[in-house]
């Protein structure tokens, strides 16, 4: 049977590293299943669980917090994202490293704690939806 | 025996100093063994998004992303990471000595800098050479997560992305072993892929989803901060090492000047006793 090289990393290490029949992954347009031979495809993933269907047919599923998805025909490539993400967050941590440029002195961070808040709080929802995915799974 | 006092209160002075460094030593081996262990964590990840990136490179794409397209360069950007704290040996000032090197081929061929610096070092060393620094972030501890750099680097591919700068360079000290550490400065943007990546099949596009420009912008704004955090960890392990080594030089120095002082209260005491003898001798033949 054709087989997928697959590759999941973060930034603080790699995650998982094998071969698969078929792997699933949360797109941010829809989940997405590859098998070998498919066509180039780069998405943005959504948190959610990556699932990869080895060789045996046993599946085997990975939480990620979002991230990059990248598929070559011989190859899929899980960059997952390690720091709670957000584009206002960004968006408010530059001002800050503006500012404590300006006057290197900070306390004051809300508007960076609201939007970090909102978007762990949407990690933490797909985590325990995957959770208890798992749990059905195994009962 | 005035001078015999002097040096013992001297041995036990540079003593305690020797304890220090000696302590300073050994946190520095157990701090830099949890540093290594991160640096090759961080490792697959760098690896794996410049392969992404190499791959992107040969695909025939619709639109040409300005993070990958050189222009003629007449404002650079420059991230430095440097360290928090001193006491690790010439970590910093070779690195300082590296950058020092680029502003002034910079300033030579009229291109003017800015930077972002991490790392209370490099701040005062801006604040002592002057230099217009956009964005700071110190105080990032042994354990810097990607959340923390993210601010100072948008500063700088914003400024890439409007062009204020042309070129985003990154000033910091790679780990080569424990005994070694190489400052350098190298360029992030434009984009420069390795050459020694697998040639893929010619005339491919990828299929985006949502759109090219969108998907283009967050792999390379990952790569950026990938490269970022890869060189803020592998600074940390640096700064330990080179600790290492400059505490253990100290203490092996505390050792010999003890060594030194111990001879010289030696002499001096068996000097006043030879002295003392003398003198009872010389008392006694007079009686």
């Amino acid at each position: 049977m054709a087989t997928i090289e697959i590759d999941i990393v973060s930034a603080e290490g790699q995650i998982h590293h094998g071969q698969a029949s078929m792997v699933f992954a949360p797109a941010e347009l829809g989940e997405v299943g590859i098998s070998p031979r498919h066509a180039p495809l780069l998405t943005r993933l959504k948190p959610g669980a990556v699932r990869v269907k080895g060789s045996d047919g046993v599946e085997q599923a990975f939480f990620v917090g979002g991230g990059i998805l990248e598929v070559q025909p011989h190859l899929v490539t899980v960059l997952a994202d390690t720091a709670i993400r957000a584009k206002d967050c960004d968006e408010a941590l530059a001002t800050e490293a503006k500012r404590r440029a300006e006057e290197k002195l900070s306390n004051a961070k809300s508007d960076v704690d609201l939007a970090k808040a909102q978007a762990e709080l949407m990690q933490a929802a797909a985590l325990a939806e995957f959770l208890t995915k798992i749990k059905k799974s195994t009962h | 025996m005035a001078g015999a006092k002097e040096i013992r209160s001297k041995i036990k002075s540079v003593k305690n100093t020797q304890k220090i460094t000696r302590a300073m030593e050994k946190v520095a081996i157990s701090k830099m063994r949890r540093a290594q262990v991160r640096m090759t964590e961080a490792r697959p990840y760098a690896e794996k998004i410049r392969r992404t990136i190499a791959h992107l490179s040969q695909a025939n794409t619709e639109i040409t992303h300005p993070f990958m397209a050189d222009r003629p360069v007449k404002r650079v950007g420059v991230l430095v990471v440097s360290t928090d704290r001193g006491l690790c040996g010439g970590l910093n000032t070779n690195l300082f000595r590296q950058l020092t090197r680029s502003i002034r081929e910079w300033r030579d061929a009229g291109v003017e800098a800015e930077y972002a610096v991490i790392g209370n070092k490099g701040l005062s060393f801006f604040r002592r050479v002057g230099g217009k620094v956009v964005a700071q972030n110190s105080n990032l501890g042994d354990k810097p997560h990607l959340d923390q750099l993210l601010g100072a680097i948008k500063v700088l591919t914003d400024a890439y992305r409007e062009g204020r700068i042309d070129r985003l360079y990154l000033a910091s000290t790679q780990f080569i072993n424990t005994m070694t550490q190489r400052p350098g400065v190298r360029q992030v943007l434009p984009v420069q892929p390795d050459a020694g990546v697998q040639k893929l099949a010619d005339n491919w596009d990828y299929l985006y989803e949502p759109s090219a420009s969108e998907l283009l912008d967050t792999v390379l704004q990952r790569y950026v901060e990938s490269q970022v955090y890869q060189a803020v960890v592998e600074n940390v392990a640096s700064e330990q090492s080179a600790r290492m080594v400059a505490m253990k030089a100290a203490t092996d120095n505390a050792g010999k000047i003890i060594n030194g002082l111990q001879l010289a209260y030696n002499k001096a005491r068996q000097a006043s006793i030879t002295k003392e003898l003398a003198e009872i001798v010389g008392g006694a033949a007079a009686v």
